[in-house]
């Protein structure tokens, strides 16, 4: 008979690799039988995931260490074997503000739209009326990239602006109700904000970083253990549907079965965009195309490398304003397992790197890379400032980051 | 010891207040509104929060709790972290609980136990109201079949209710099935 595993999952379009995994029978395959739980809140998400309602989640990667670390909760090892997937977010701005800052017809430059933003942003500051930013999650890469992007561009994020969480399901009107000036969130809620006329979609989150890390599965530490064969199946379950999200031959049907009440419960239409690097920028325009918008397989996109939660890591010392810690450096960097991907993938056609960490933020141009297995060409994985985080000095980079 | 109550749900909300006010030393408040939620908690400065699990404005107080200087101790889940069983309870009934740090486990306890119950309860309560209704429904389809049947073959109302068991028996199906399919059938072939 089938294992069976029950993963957590948000309605969001990078839930797909878990639910397509199920609907194409790819897990079946592996011998597997899954079990999705849809809910409305990470929080609720992560207590089912601690209390044994389910086996792994799909989850923002901040939170899966910050668990791990005892933030905000008493702390529980989480274990990353996986990512789900890089960047699919976008920051969406209310439309006057959009077009003072960005202009039309397609997504800003990150450096331009800062700095036009920086004006706004300060003399809002002087003027006692902050601009305001909702992201879905203190511990997710929404906020991580959004304040990466605003001290990139001179507007401190805890100073110069407020930010705070919006639920994404409730985005579109808090941007419509003037309840915030900008949101950093993923898809469908960027693109519902816009088909409503609430905003207009200025950056996508890989224009600050290219390839920069967002959901992953993330598993209580001793149920890996307990479960690792039944999880290294997933894996391999999870990487066919990878495979099968990405070929624009299956993108109407995928987003038909995203679509569906019991998965996002939205918009067909919306998702095909999404999941096809295609977007709206602002009600009545046309649509853009902006390539691997979403990156769910190319370059072994769901790879967990050391270096992305050691990156985490620093953002979350660097926003929490505490001193950087090497043990929970240390405990950190051991969220993500590419032990545990490696060993599922071994022998299959996946390109295995040989690596665990990179130097994140270090290739400018296509750059052929040593592997365990297979052929594997990286892709420019550039900040949008050009700086580069080497985990070997996490200490000299947040002196670099904070000394301009 | 103050309780807020978060609840869309008016009507759950009232069913836990209810089992609340029985508790000895115990002022209540319920906010059923999403929006102003995080104003509204600063306001009523609970000890305790408790909230459906399925609310998706957790990750809103929150983040409130992680950040806030308004109110004077910080919240944590649940008082004791060796209490995992009183948590599993909670999360199984599908209630969250906020507690002020520092607030006794001997104190709190009572208090997640009749919550948990109460949210028990209105879970029960929604599936007998499902059923219910659907029972409602079912007795609709065979009325409108029978007079299909009574007006179609000229027989009696038993002679109609009948045969449509005995179809139900003879395909092993429920006799509501029965119903809805000869309405279905008398719409399709013209009926009203």
């Amino acid at each position: 008979m089938a294992e069976s595993l029950t993963i957590g999952f948000l309605p969001l379009v990078d839930a797909c690799l878990p639910i397509l995994a199920r609907e194409h029978g790819f897990a079946e395959e592996q011998g597997l039988s899954l079990r999705l739980v849809k809910d409305v809140s990470w929080a609720t998400v992560l207590d089912r995931l601690l209390y044994g309602h389910s086996d792994a989640a799909h989850m923002v990667a901040p939170l899966a260490i910050a668990t791990t670390l005892g933030r905000g909760r008493p702390a529980q090892p989480l274990s990353v074997p996986f990512v789900l997937g890089l960047n699919g977010n976008a920051i969406t701005l209310r439309s006057d503000l959009a077009q003072q800052v960005c202009g039309d017809g397609q997504l800003g430059d990150p450096a331009k739209v800062g700095a036009a933003l920086k004006v706004i942003a300060e003399a809002q500051a002087a003027a006692g009326q902050r601009l305001r930013f909702g992201v879905v999650h203190r511990y997710s890469s929404h906020n991580y990239m959004l304040r990466y992007w605003l001290a990139g561009c001179g507007i401190r994020p805890d100073h110069d602006v407020e930010i705070s969480t919006v639920p994404p399901p409730f985005c579109a009107d808090a941007l419509e109700s003037g309840e915030v000036d900008g949101i950093c969130v993923g898809e469908p809620w960027n693109s519902v904000a816009v088909e409503r006329g609430a905003g207009q979609i200025v950056l996508a989150t890989a224009q600050v970083w290219r390839r920069g890390v967002e959901k992953v599965l993330a598993l209580r530490e001793p149920v890996l253990a307990d479960k690792r064969d039944a999880v290294e199946r997933l894996i391999r379950a999870m990487c066919a549907a990878g495979k099968h999200f990405v070929d624009p031959a299956n993108w109407e049907a995928n987003a038909t079965i995203l679509a569906r009440p019991e998965y996002l419960d939205g918009d067909a239409v919306l998702i095909r965009r999404a999941i096809s690097d295609r977007l709206l920028l602002r009600r009545g325009g046309d649509i853009v195309a902006y390539p691997d918008f979403m990156f769910q397989y190319r370059e072994a996109a769901n790879f967990p490398w050391v270096s992305q939660a050691e990156w985490l890591y620093s953002q979350m010392v660097r926003w929490e304003g505490m001193t950087l810690d090497p043990g929970d450096a240390v405990k950190a960097a051991r969220v993500f397992r590419p032990d545990v991907y490696r060993s599922a993938l071994v022998g299959t056609g996946e390109p295995l790197p040989g690596a665990s960490s990179k130097v994140e933020g270090s290739l400018s141009q296509r750059t052929s890379v040593g592997t365990q297995q297979g052929n594997m060409t990286l892709e420019s994985n550039r900040f949008f400032d050009g700086k580069v985080f080497d985990p070997a000095d996490m200490s000299g980079y947040l002196a670099h980051l904070t000394s301009n | 010891m103050r309780i807020a109550i978060i609840d869309e749900s008016a009507a759950r909300a009232s069913i836990i207040q209810e089992g609340l006010v029985s508790l000895a030393d115990c002022e209540i408040f319920v906010v059923t509104e999403r929006r102003g939620l995080v104003a509204r908690i600063g306001e009523i400065a609970p000890d305790v929060v408790l909230m459906e699990l399925g609310n998706p404005s957790r990750d809103v107080l929150e983040e409130y709790f992680a950040v806030s200087r308004a109110l004077a101790r910080p919240i944590a889940m649940f008082v004791d972290e060796s209490d995992d069983e009183a948590i599993a309870a909670s999360i199984d009934a599908g209630v969250s609980a906020y507690v002020v740090d520092g607030l006794s486990a001997h104190r709190i306890r009572p208090l997640i136990d009749v919550a948990v119950r109460r949210f028990n309860a209105f879970s029960r309560l929604q599936t007998d109201l499902a059923e219910a209704r659907g029972r409602l429904a079912d007795r609709d389809a065979i009325d409108k079949a029978k007079r299909i049947l009574m007006n179609s073959r000229g027989i009696t109302e038993p002679e109609a209710y009948a045969e449509i068991r005995k179809a139900a028996m003879n395909q092993a199906r429920k006799i509501a099935e029965i119903a809805d399919a000869i309405v279905t059938a008398h719409k399709l072939m013209g009926g009203s």
